[in-house]
């Protein structure tokens, strides 16, 4: 059995902090990690490996640098990693970028396509869905269980207020939610054989068979025009005093605002 | 592709259950806005089964127009049939605009849709507004972890596509006797491999109170220190008649339920009155709760980031200022009796 499981590298957003004079992001010295979501996916996938035996095909479409996310996952026991990588898929969006990836993957004989539910920098939760129509499969979003069962793969699939225990037959793409598991760390044998002994394979355009005009920022049907800081509403009262006097104080205020 | 084929905007009603989920209004009302500025109409999109008796509901609510698929196929939400429903109405009618919920489902369908149809789709809006001069539609949405807003258009694909955050478009006010025009579409569901099987349902929160629909909200984070803290909030909550919530550090520590998270990865809340009791105030959490009416920060550090968007700031132990407070309050109710 092979199981594809797609990996973004993205910046540790809660690591990023706000310029207060400026209003803008400061970038510098924001870490690079794999994408949690991605990771709960490449631990389930790893699972299954340990349990019924599996081939752990890592992807990761980004520039050069994303290597290391794939460098990482085969430290923590995938097989192989491919990078999907040219400067003609630049600026691409949800759709162009799910084209991409979906094309590279048609190169594989896969069982089971395993991406993250969401990438914590865009947070839009439409990659995997889509690779999945491009595909012609049947996709499950919002993992938080996930068990083989002969050539079907049984999903608990979250929704806010319940679950839907599903069952579909291979192959098809899962979407993991980060609570579907405890990944595992890199063993020091896995982080040396990742980074002497094995290669990662890059593919660019001419290497995967798709269209050129359904990837990067020509293929994409949408585009940024304008990016800005959130605009805070401005501050208010701040008091520092005796318990009696901020409660009534407070209370005046609540009393103003009919609250009381 | 000829843009001007496509008129009309469209909004996926999510029911489950028969039964019509909040945001779903709330977008009737935002889309009934963008169809006034584009001289154009509002439809809703009712998939299901036995479905027919929500229309009234939605015309009740601004939508000019229901278009049912009434099936056994779509009885309960699954991806396929309901990418097959959507896809249909879209050849069909071509509208220029459609917009769904940023619901577990709608974040499932308005993908898949997109792919099919190839057309843009914009996750988690959080405005949409008619540009004056191209008539696109302008989406924004936070991006980076809430860090900051992006606009974005789809401007030589239609129909212009985006999933709404539930909480952030307002309902438009009801018109009891409304009607709107009914048409019932059909649609082919032929069984592909794309279908699956759903083998159990399981309800998994009897959810109480929704924080969406609060006035008033207790929230709590990582500075009450302890799940037993959390009562002296419950107090409060109590005394004001509000209900309790909490941040993202409240709800990973076990403390609360992951329905009560206000923010980014939680739900986003605009009550009229907002506590935010040991909250520091990451932007992930503000992103979340800033739109309240008036917020009232609790908090021993009075570097914390929630006080820069405070209406009223109060620096001090929450162990001693919240029960003080509860009794101030209760008091005052007993006074006007």
């Amino acid at each position: 059995m092979k199981i594809v499981v797609c990996l973004k590298q993205v910046p540790d957003t809660t690591e990023v902090k706000l310029d207060p004079v400026k209003g803008t992001l400061i970038r510098e010295g924001v870490p690079s990690i794999m994408n949690p979501d991605d990771k709960a996916g490449l631990e389930a996938a790893l699972r299954i490996k340990d349990e019924n035996g599996a081939e752990v095909i890592a992807v990761s479409m980004g520039p050069a640098q994303a290597e290391d996310v794939l460098r990482e996952a085969m430290a923590m026991g995938a097989d192989q990693g491919i990078l999907i990588t040219d400067r003609a898929f630049g600026g691409a969006d949800t759709w162009a970028t799910s084209s991409t990836i979906a094309a590279a993957i048609s190169k594989i004989d896969y069982d089971l396509i395993i991406a993250g539910r969401q990438a914590i920098d865009g947070d839009t939760a439409q990659v995997g869905p889509q690779i999945a129509e491009h595909l012609g499969l049947a996709n499950i979003s919002y993992a938080e269980d996930v068990k083989l069962e002969g050539d079907s793969i049984v999903v608990k699939r979250q929704y806010e207020d319940r679950t839907h225990t599903i069952k579909a037959k291979l192959p098809c793409l899962i979407t993991a939610l980060s609570e579907l598991n405890e990944p595992r760390y890199m063993t020091p044998g896995g982080i040396f054989d990742a980074y002497r002994e094995q290669d990662i394979t890059v593919w660019g355009l001419k290497d995967i068979p798709v269209d050129e005009a359904n990837i990067g920022l020509n293929g994409s049907p949408t585009r940024v025009v304008k990016s800005f800081p959130k605009s805070l509403k401005a501050a208010g009262m701040m008091i520092e005093d005796t318990v009696e006097k901020e409660v009534e104080f407070l209370m005046d205020k609540l009393k103003e605002k009919f609250v009381l | 592709m000829d843009l001007k084929e496509y008129k009309g905007v469209f909004v996926f009603v999510q029911q489950v259950d028969n039964e019509i989920t909040n945001v779903s209004y709330e977008l009737i009302g935002k889309g009934k806005e963008l169809a006034e500025d584009l001289g154009t109409k509002v439809s809703a999109v009712l998939l299901g089964h036995n479905v027919k008796d929500l229309a009234d509901k939605l015309a009740v609510r601004g939508a000019a127009e229901v278009i049912i698929v009434d099936d056994p196929a779509l009885e309960t939400y699954m991806t396929e049939p309901y990418t097959q429903a959507m896809h249909e109405v879209i050849e069909q009618h071509k509208p220029e605009i459609v917009l769904y919920g940023a619901t577990a489902i709608g974040r499932d369908l308005a993908p898949r849709v997109s792919a099919r149809v190839h057309t843009g789709l914009t996750a988690d809006c959080t405005k949409l507004e008619i540009d004056e001069d191209t008539k696109d539609l302008k989406m924004t949405r936070p991006a980076f972890g809430g860090n900051i807003m992006a606009t974005i258009v789809c401007s030589e694909h239609r129909p212009q596509m985006a999933t709404v955050r539930p909480g952030v478009m307002i309902k438009a006010d009801a018109v009891p006797d409304a009607k709107a025009k009914i048409i019932e579409c059909r649609v082919d569901f032929d069984k592909n491999d794309k279908y699956v099987e759903i083998v159990d349902i399981a309800k998994t929160v009897a959810s109480k109170v929704d924080i969406q629909d609060a006035k008033i909200l207790v929230s709590g984070g990582r500075g009450v220190g302890t799940p037993e803290n959390f009562s002296i909030l419950q107090d409060l909550a109590d005394a004001l008649g509000g209900q309790l919530s909490g941040s993202r550090a409240s709800v990973d520590s076990g403390w609360l339920d992951k329905d009560l998270q206000v923010g980014q990865t939680g739900k986003t809340v605009r009550p009229g009155v907002y506590f935010a009791i040991g909250i520091s105030g990451a932007i992930q959490h503000l992103a979340g709760m800033e739109e309240s009416d008036f917020i009232i920060a609790i908090n021993k550090d009075n570097t914390a980031p929630i006080f820069n968007i405070a209406d009223v700031g109060l620096v001090g132990d929450l162990n001693e200022i919240v029960p003080a407070l509860t009794e101030a309050i209760k008091k005052e109710r007993e006074a006007n009796k």
